[in-house]
């Protein structure tokens, strides 16, 4: 009887000594989230990858705005951002007030929408005529009551070469006469042997590039859709648009013009700097890339031509939304709300070039009357602006991005030498399917 | 911290006791001599338990917790953003241990790392520990120094590694280009990548088990050094017959502690990568951690990805058995 007191009550002290071990590590967390000062000043953070151009307009919303400290947080490589964004949603902390959301990830947030903000109980629903129609729809569900994030850039594509290694290696250097010489991309690959006979540089930057152009392309040319069909199923193997895409790339790679260098790695930035290669795939976004990448040593040295080698079509972009874990939401809807306004998009354009989805923004002057000094005044507003009305982007899969990243890591391993064309293939289908089985 | 009531028998010496006897010590003064009596041998029989219950209350609830609520994640469909959606018994185990080829790849990639990285690592310590052990010049500067690279953060060492195993501008691939030997992709192949990967993980933990070696040396007895060498033994066999065998319980350790690092191995081939998931083009170097994460994150199949962390879960528990049955060998062999 007295064993079972003396048992009860040490049982009852261990609980109570965890308990105290637990509430000390509680509060000792707790401390850290306190950032609202007494003055009722709250922080609001926005997350982005790449360089979404909006320091400017942070610094424009804290002075209007007193009260209100904005944070970007940036992360510089997509592969990273995405996933970690995911991973904060699901954790239910860590995200930002406003995160930026790209178009790979869209259909799998779509899928869980309640973690988001619904904008249509914020005021966004009068903002419908700022964004162009698909840019409005893909981030509104089916039943069109929930409003997920605001369009921001999307992604028309363009190239972007060096004008000055082009002239070395006798090249046309005039943004039309290159973009005729590479009308298709066997013509490219043409051009590309003739400048690597004359030049100490690669001529792309690599085949994982092209693929991701072409596969756009293609897939926007035939069908609307490339590695998933709008119903969500797997159709690597069976949409022609993606063996193309695989083959041609793997061409590139075939005829030793590309520097093998991965895209937004350490390599490739080093690359950059040191003109390893003289062409890349620039969607919009890219231009803000190459950039902060390439340094103001280059400046001049690069140029943009409209034509993209097979044809138009779209690569990336993103919208903003509001996580549903942001503490202060109605703040964080109204930043949103101002970073995706027309004029948002134009100041966003002018910092990083980011191609405004506002159509109003991208019939204003200053976008199409932009040129930009670092591309050797290349008219990009114009450049971008006039195909930017008319496209239409491809549907793309929840699992799209590790199922790309599959199949460009085969495309990676044949140029290293460690698989030929058709055991890439087939390694790619494999992976493919495993990553979205 | 000492309780005020009067020496109850049984208690020979001091030692800090919890408050709440003050209470019950003021009860227990009218109440009979049998009462003290129990009260005490209740103390001295649950004390223990209570002063080690802070650290296993805050494991059931961060350790034990998530192990079992991660057990239960792997037998459903579950995915990161939409949670938890259908009961799927050991699907994920049964097409993880039967069908994966990727998993079966990321656990060679692993074990072929471990082997590659911890054998050298265990051999270079022993040999430092050895010399730091002797009388050398400046020898608290050596000690001091070899712990060096294990107080440094992972992030940073894989950083700067990173950057030397660079393929085009590795500081690496510059010197072996001025010997005239042709630059190695470091990214690409199993050969390559391994090495890279296991000069990093060597890299951090030599030092520290160089120390915890030279901390067992030091308790060796001298004598047994200065009778060998009166017998004529020169120092490389009282090295192995004296230093080896004395070692005997600290390697065990260091070996498991090391299979433990090994089969989680993370941060090293994940910076080594760039930060992906992939471990390189055809998943050279993709360790079973990171073959988890990719599945929880890339893929975000939770459920899936707690069926690999159970699986790792397994196989640390058997490699560290395998541990034991082959020190144990070693042991009855010399």
């Amino acid at each position: 009887m007295m064993a079972t007191i003396g048992r009860r009550r040490a049982r009852t002290i261990a609980l109570a000594a965890g308990l105290a071990g637990v509430l000390a590590a509680v509060t000792a967390c707790g401390g850290g989230a306190g950032e609202e000062g007494e003055s009722g000043e709250i922080t609001l953070v926005v997350e982005t990858f790449g360089n979404f151009g909006y320091d400017a307009l942070i610094q424009q919303y804290m002075e209007e705005n007193p009260g209100i400290t904005v944070e970007e947080r940036n992360t510089q490589r997509l592969e990273d951002y995405g996933p970690q964004l995911l991973q904060n949603l699901a954790a239910g902390s860590g995200a930002g007030d406003v995160v930026a959301i790209e178009e790979g990830q869209i259909e799998q947030i779509m899928a869980a929408n309640e973690q988001f903000v619904n904008l249509l109980d914020h005021g966004a629903g009068e903002l419908q005529g700022n964004f162009l129609s698909w840019k409005w729809e893909r981030a509104l569900t089916q039943e069109g009551d929930y409003l997920v994030g605001l369009g921001t850039d999307m992604g028309g594509l363009a190239m972007c070469y060096r004008a000055d290694l082009f002239e070395a290696a006798g090249l046309p250097t005039d943004r039309e006469e290159v973009g005729e010489q590479w009308a298709t991309w066997d013509d490219f690959i043409a051009m590309g042997e003739e400048f690597v006979e004359n030049s100490d540089a690669a001529f792309v930057d690599n085949t994982t590039i092209p693929y991701s152009t072409i596969v756009n392309q293609l897939g926007g040319q035939q069908g609307g859709y490339t590695h998933f069909d709008p119903s969500g199923e797997l159709v690597v193997e069976t949409n022609p648009v993606i063996r193309q895409a695989f083959d041609q790339a793997v061409a590139i790679g075939e005829a030793g013009i590309s520097a093998n260098l991965e895209e937004f790695t350490e390599d490739w930035t080093a690359g950059l700097q040191q003109s390893a290669f003289a062409v890349t795939t620039c969607p919009a976004w890219m231009l803000g890339q190459i950039q902060d990448g390439a340094g103001e040593d280059l400046a001049g040295s690069w140029d943009v031509a409209a034509t993209v080698p097979g044809g138009g079509g779209n690569w990336g972009g993103s919208w903003l939304g509001v996580p549903a874990q942001s503490e202060h939401p109605e703040e964080a809807a109204a930043l949103a709300q101002f970073l995706t306004s027309p004029e948002g998009h134009i100041s966003a354009f002018q910092e990083a070039n980011t191609l405004p989805t506002s159509p109003e923004a991208l019939q204003s002057p200053e976008v199409l009357e932009y040129t930009n000094e670092y591309f050797s005044d290349a008219p990009v507003g114009e450049i971008y602006g006039t195909t930017a009305l008319e496209l239409e982007p491809v549907y793309l899969g929840t699992l799209e991005v590790p199922v790309r990243t599959a199949i460009q890591n085969q495309l990676r391993a044949v140029e290293n030498g460690d698989l030929t064309p058709d055991e890439a293939w087939e390694q790619a289908v494999a992976e493919a399917e495993a990553e979205a089985r | 911290m000492r309780t005020t009531g009067p020496p109850t028998p049984g208690e020979t010496h001091e030692r800090p006791r919890p408050s709440h006897r003050t209470r019950t010590s003021s009860k227990a003064r009218d109440g009979s001599a049998g009462w003290r009596v129990r009260l005490t041998k209740a103390d001295m029989r649950y004390s223990p338990y209570l002063y080690v219950a802070p650290f296993f209350v805050l494991f059931a609830i961060f350790g034990l917790f998530p192990v079992i609520y991660t057990l239960w994640i792997s037998l459903h469909d579950w995915t990161l953003l939409g949670g938890q959606e259908a009961f799927v018994g050991l699907d994920n185990y049964a097409y993880l241990l039967f069908e994966d080829t990727r998993f079966y790849n990321a656990l060679f990639n692993t074990l072929g790392m471990f082997v590659l990285a911890t054998v050298p690592q265990l051999l270079i310590a022993l040999l430092l520990a050895d010399l730091l052990n002797r009388r050398i010049r400046f020898r608290g500067f050596f000690r001091v120094s070899v712990i060096f690279p294990y107080v440094t953060s992972v992030a940073a060492t894989a950083l700067v590694f990173g950057q030397l195993f660079g393929r085009d501008y590795g500081l690496i691939n510059y010197v072996i280009e001025l010997v005239g030997l042709p630059p190695v992709n470091w990214q690409s192949g199993r050969l390559a990548s391994w090495s890279a990967v296991s000069i990093m993980v060597d890299w951090r933990w030599i030092g520290y088990n160089t120390l915890i070696y030279l901390a067992a040396m030091q308790a060796i007895p001298k004598d047994l050094y200065e009778a060998a060498a009166i017998d004529g033994a020169s120092r490389m066999r009282q090295f192995w017959q004296i230093t080896i065998p004395m070692l005997q319980p600290t390697i065990l350790f260091t070996v498991i502690i090391s299979t433990i690092g090994g089969m989680q191995l993370f941060t090293e081939p994940v910076m080594f990568g760039g930060g992906d998931y992939d471990g390189g083009s055809q998943a050279e170097f993709q360790t079973i951690a990171m073959y988890m994460f990719s599945e929880a994150f890339g893929r975000q199949d939770y459920g899936y990805g707690s069926a690999v962390a159970w699986i790792i879960f397994v196989v640390i528990i058997l490699f560290s058995l395998i541990n034991v049955l082959f020190v144990q060998r070693i042991r009855s062999a010399v």
